[in-house]
């Protein structure tokens, strides 16, 4: 079969043919083809299957509004599905496969469904699959489920990259026909930074598809021009396959371009999309108008199309769906197909005008008050019925049918901003009401159809916008076009029995859309939704006005009053990969890495992510088999010698300035003015409602100079917290704030040898004894022979330790020369895990007992709250709810039987007290194996829990039917008097 | 959303981060008779207006300014953008 429905001319460089296949056969058509085009030349019109009733199906379109011939592209892990073939281009070696059949395309055995239409009409989720109710989880949605869905995926990662852009200009042109076109010359002569996007990958709109000359040039070489002057401008950028998918606020568009779908594999380098942010002053909306077709009985055989798309595939591509073909039309323009396919020698087999005073039409028999009632031909069109003025109905031979049910302008970037469209009778269509802010619309989208008034219009709205930003404006010369009105008379739909297809993609007839009506649901969102029109790939472009319409008849108001549904973004389809761009896989976000990152890895760590920092968990050694042989070991080897820890993760605010001593006494609810200079205090931050919010530990280092740690998970949120507090609450305190927690490395060091070990590192002028570096003291010092250093003898562990601070770059230095200093005293660095299991040991509150539910007085605190002074969160912490008698303590919880672990979450209940919510009695927060005790312990919340001590609870998992009883004990399980991180 | 910085001109808003009403400013005095209610209705007490409105933005993503943004919330036109510290200082905050 080579290309029998070729015609000559068309736009197609026929010097290069280019090979492809279509569900495996292979075939042959030109550079400038599209899939559908170049199927349609070679005699191909069925290309897929409607998704619920499975009906062979044809393209009936030309461009991106197709609901039919939706194709899986190309193979292997490029395999892409739902693409539409109206907008493929062509290329060599494209291999393409129509969708949603089980067996072939033209046997597909899910065309029972059609049969059992009568079962699937709207809504039947609702009904059909109600009874029996256990039917449905296990039977009914299994088999929905498989059903459901278009294309395939490859199951492979995507192998192409996908980027972001932004762009700025003075105006944005949407869409390059001739409005389009006229717009950016004028903007573009006077100066103005013009960005021209058109989806297409030829611009010139619908002048590429006319036989209409401009002056004395054709359309397609009038916009061949144009785009040549814009293109040797430097204030123009040209952006092809590009479509502007959303308007947003402020003059910002997003647009996808297709940088390399139509080639086979992206160049070198280049991205296959670009999903553009485009800021604009000003924006011409040109998109132009999309054709609706007429509804009657079978009119979805393929062979039926629009109008203006078997005119497009004539005259762009020279391709037609067949040899014999038919035109149904309630308005001039659909005229014109039939005069271009004659012009083309296309036998046209009868003109069906359903306006009984339409205009003559010579060439071919032209029925005029008649109506076409049913199309005949499974898998593509071979006659179709017709009644005539008459009343009397004849059947007349046609390969392929052009439907013309007049024009809907394409208002879809309007809306997105809640703008509602307004109905124009003499159009019978919507045009735009309100428009986004600095928005003008131009051409067909605005309802100027003819190709003379979409010249004028754009060049007037491009002169409103540059007007707007105090541009001088230069007329445009416009050629002489065509300048025919829109004469329409409205036909949604030839009444009949049989099914009449409005929205084709999802399979809604005029008999779903009355259904709906008579079960109630006549407000146009309720019928979209039980319907589902309009909710396919395609959204309704070519079907939501005729369902509107049916509605409006139904309900006896008018189209306007019936309302319309309200468009938006994206104004077609976009790949999820285009909006995840380069935020995919291990590029999915930032990566942090500790200034030990490069030592931990050397040794074997295993990392864990906190937040975007990854941290060694625990470093495993040779004959350990498990995660707990090896925390056991470094928690035993802390506590029994040294050990060291990354701690930079954590927040680190330095805080400057004569008032920062007050400043941080209102940030913190317990005091801060009188801390002394070389000292590091404990600090507990409340939000404003009294609820604790983070805790860290606060340095003087000098009398305007302190430095704060936050949590690693709150250091964003704490700055951004005090900033509001320097800037919003207290504009006139006389303190800066920066934060420093890239610029620091910082170690803990802890264990009987911390100071033994920094001893060895620290340079012998300062002395940091017990004596004269005591507990909660700190220091600016060097280390190493002069590398500036800061020390905080702070304790997490509950260890004689310190925190040791270094320039970031030299904290890897560090922890080798601290490795190495520390060898004889066996020193090791231990992971997260093991600083988690420590700090339960030593009852410190960390994130899981910081859960924004809880107040000071619930973490054991509420003497921290100083009630002498103003702080952020002092005042509402005294309010009565929070108050209360049982309220939550933090309390330590052990297993009676030492054997039985425990489990974070579980819910303490009295003995005897049944496992339900009310008698709930608190929660486990954290729970660890302490190998310093050899039995699990946990921290947790209990009701009244201080005055509790020695009771046994249940601690109960009803969810996993699990239980253990809990002794509760002090938090403080190893050395509760605080004696070893004195000494 | 672009939001039009005094300092740095009009900025995108995504390199922001929202936080509410504007009110949070007017944060009421401790030591007042009935704090804890005068509190309670400065934390939690919002009017809901469909129009204007002022509201807190800071520019994480940016020199770490806190902004008083008026919005209208019906079309997101934004009327006037302003440093949060000008505005507790013209609200009588200070120190």
């Amino acid at each position: 079969m080579s290309q029998k429905n070729r015609l000559s001319g068309g736009q197609l460089n026929r010097s290069k043919p280019l090979n492809f296949t279509f569900d495996g056969a292979t075939y042959q058509g030109y550079e400038g083809d599209t899939l559908a085009s170049a199927l349609l030349a070679n005699g191909v019109r069925l290309m897929g299957r409607s998704f619920k009733y499975h009906r062979p199906r044809g393209p009936i379109s030309s461009g991106s509004e197709e609901p039919n011939a939706i194709v899986e592209l190309r193979q292997g892990a490029r395999q892409e599905p739902n693409t539409r073939a109206t907008i493929a281009e062509l290329f060599e070696g494209l291999s393409a496969k129509s969708q949603n059949h089980v067996g072939s395309l033209k046997f597909d055995f899910l065309a029972i469904n059609d049969r059992l239409s009568s079962f699937f009409a709207a809504g039947f989720y609702y009904k059909t699959f109600m009874w029996p109710k256990a039917f449905w989880e296990k039977l009914y949605e299994p088999m929905i489920r498989r059903a459901a869905g278009l294309g395939s995926l490859s199951m492979q990662d995507d192998p192409d990259a996908y980027d972001k852009g932004f762009l700025h200009c003075d105006l944005l042109v949407i869409g390059a026909g001739p409005s389009g076109l006229a717009a950016a010359l004028t903007a573009a002569r006077s100066g103005a930074r013009v960005i021209l996007a058109d989806e297409d990958f030829t611009p010139g709109g619908r002048l590429n598809s006319e036989t209409f000359t401009l002056g004395d040039a054709s359309g397609a070489d009038w916009a061949k021009s144009a785009i040549a002057e814009l293109s040797s401008l430097p204030n123009v950028r040209i952006l092809t396959r590009t479509v502007v998918i959303g308007s947003f606020d402020h003059g910002i568009y997003g647009a996808l371009e297709r940088v390399s779908d139509h080639i086979a594999t992206p160049a070198s380098g280049k991205p296959r999309q670009i999903l553009w942010r485009i800021y604009s002053q000003r924006a011409v909306l040109a998109a132009g108008a999309t054709e609706r077709p007429i509804a009657f009985k079978n009119n979805d055989r393929p062979g039926v199309m629009l109008a203006g798309a078997m005119r497009a595939y004539a005259n762009r591509w020279a391709a037609t769906p067949g040899q014999t073909v038919a035109v149904f039309t309630n308005n001039d323009d659909g005229l014109r197909t039939a005069s271009d396919l004659l012009a083309k020698g296309v036998k046209i087999s009868a003109v069906i005008d359903s306006r009984a005073d339409g205009p003559a039409f010579q060439g071919a028999e032209h029925l005029r008050g008649a109506v076409v009632t049913d199309a005949h031909g499974r898998l593509g069109l071979s006659s179709i019925s017709v009644k005539l003025a008459s009343g009397e109905t004849r059947q007349i031979t046609a390969e392929a049918l052009g439907v013309s049910g007049g024009w809907n302008p394409n208002v879809h970037l309007t809306c997105h901003q809640r703008g509602l469209p307004v109905w124009n009778a003499d159009l019978a269509a919507f045009v735009p009401g309100t428009l986004p802010v600095g928005m003008v619309v131009a051409g067909a989208a605005n309802g100027r159809l003819s190709t003379a008034g979409a010249l004028a219009s754009g060049a007037e709205a491009a002169a409103e916008a540059l007007e707007g930003l105090g541009l001088t404006v230069k007329s445009a010369d416009l050629p002489q076009a065509e300048d025919a009105p829109v004469r329409v008379t409205p036909l949604w739909y030839v009444p009949h029995k049989g099914r009449a297809w409005l929205d084709q993609q999802n399979d809604v007839t005029v008999k779903d859309v009355k259904l709906a009506h008579q079960e109630g649901f006549r407000s146009v969102e309720h019928l979209k939704r039980y319907t589902t029109m309009g909710m396919a790939t395609d959204q309704g472009k070519t079907s939501n006005i005729s369902g509107l319409a049916v509605m409006a008849e139904m309900t006896g108001k008018s189209i306007p009053e019936t309302g319309t549904t309200i468009y938006r973004p994206p104004y077609t389809p976009v790949p999820i990969a285009a909006f995840a761009g380069r935020s995919a896989g291990a590029d999915f976000r930032p990566k942090r890495l500790t200034p030990s990152h490069k030592w931990a890895a050397e040794q074997g760590a295993v990392f864990v992510e906190v937040g975007m920092w990854l941290r060694a968990q625990w470093f495993p050694k040779a004959g350990e088999t498990t995660w707990r042989q090896s925390v056991d070991r470094e928690v035993l080897a802390t506590r029994g010698s040294v050990g060291i820890c990354d701690v930079t993760t954590l927040g680190k605010i330095d805080v400057q300035g004569p008032d920062a001593a007050e400043f941080l006494n209102r940030i913190y609810c317990n005091p801060f003015a009188k801390l002394g200079i070389g000292k590091v205090r404990y600090g507990l931050m409340l939000r404003e409602d009294g609820i604790a919010m983070d805790d860290g530990t606060t340095a003087r280092l000098a009398e305007d100079h302190f430095v704060t740690t936050t949590t690693t998970a709150n250091a964003v949120g704490v700055y951004r917290h005090m900033e509001f507090a320097r800037q919003c609450l207290w504009p006139d305190l006389d303190v800066q704030i920066i934060s420093t927690t890239e610029a620091w490395a910082q170690f803990s060091v802890a264990g009987p040898n911390a100071r033994k070990l920094l001893q060895k590192i620290v340079d012998p002028e300062f002395d940091i004894s017990n004596e004269a570096f005591p507990y909660m003291g700190c220091g600016e010092i060097t280390v190493c022979g002069g590398l500036r250093a800061r020390l905080f003898r702070i304790s997490f562990s509950g260890e004689l330790a310190y925190e040791i601070a270094v320039p970031t770059r030299y904290g890897d230095g560090l922890v080798r020369a601290m490795m190495e200093a520390g060898r004889e005293f066996n020193a090791l660095v231990y992971g997260t895990e093991a600083l988690g299991v420590m700090r339960i040991e030593k009852g410190h509150a960390a994130g899981n007992e910081l859960n924004g539910t809880t107040s000071a007085l619930n973490l054991g605190m509420a003497g921290m709250v100083n009630k002498k002074k103003d702080s952020i969160g002092s005042t509402l912490s005294e309010r009565e709810g929070m108050n209360r008698e049982g309220a939550y303590n933090l309390v330590g919880f052990q297993p009676v039987d030492a054997t039985k672990p425990l489990l974070g979450g579980m819910h303490f209940i009295n003995q005897g007290a049944p496992a339900d919510a009310k008698n709930d009695q608190g929660y486990m927060t954290s729970v660890a194996f302490s190998p310093s005790l050899g039995h699990s312990i946990g921290l947790g919340y209990l009701k009244d829990g201080a005055a509790r001590k020695g009771e046994t609870l249940r601690a109960v998992n009803p969810l996993a039917g699990e239980e253990t009883l809990v002794k509760v004990v002090s938090a403080h399980f190893v050395d509760p008097e605080g004696e070893r991180l004195r000494g | 959303m672009i939001i039009n910085h005094p300092l740095l001109g009009p900025r995108d808003s995504q390199e922001f981060v929202y936080l509410g009403d504007a009110n949070l400013i007017d944060r009421p005095d401790w030591a007042a008779e009935g704090a804890v209610d005068t509190f309670h209705d400065y934390l939690y007490q919002r009017t809901n207006p469909a129009g204007l409105h002022q509201e807190l933005w800071f520019h994480e993503q940016g020199d770490r300014s806190w902004l008083v943004v008026t919005r209208n919330t019906l079309t997101h036109e934004i009327t006037k953008v302003e440093l949060a510290r000008d505005v507790a200082r013209a609200r009588g905050r200070s120190k």
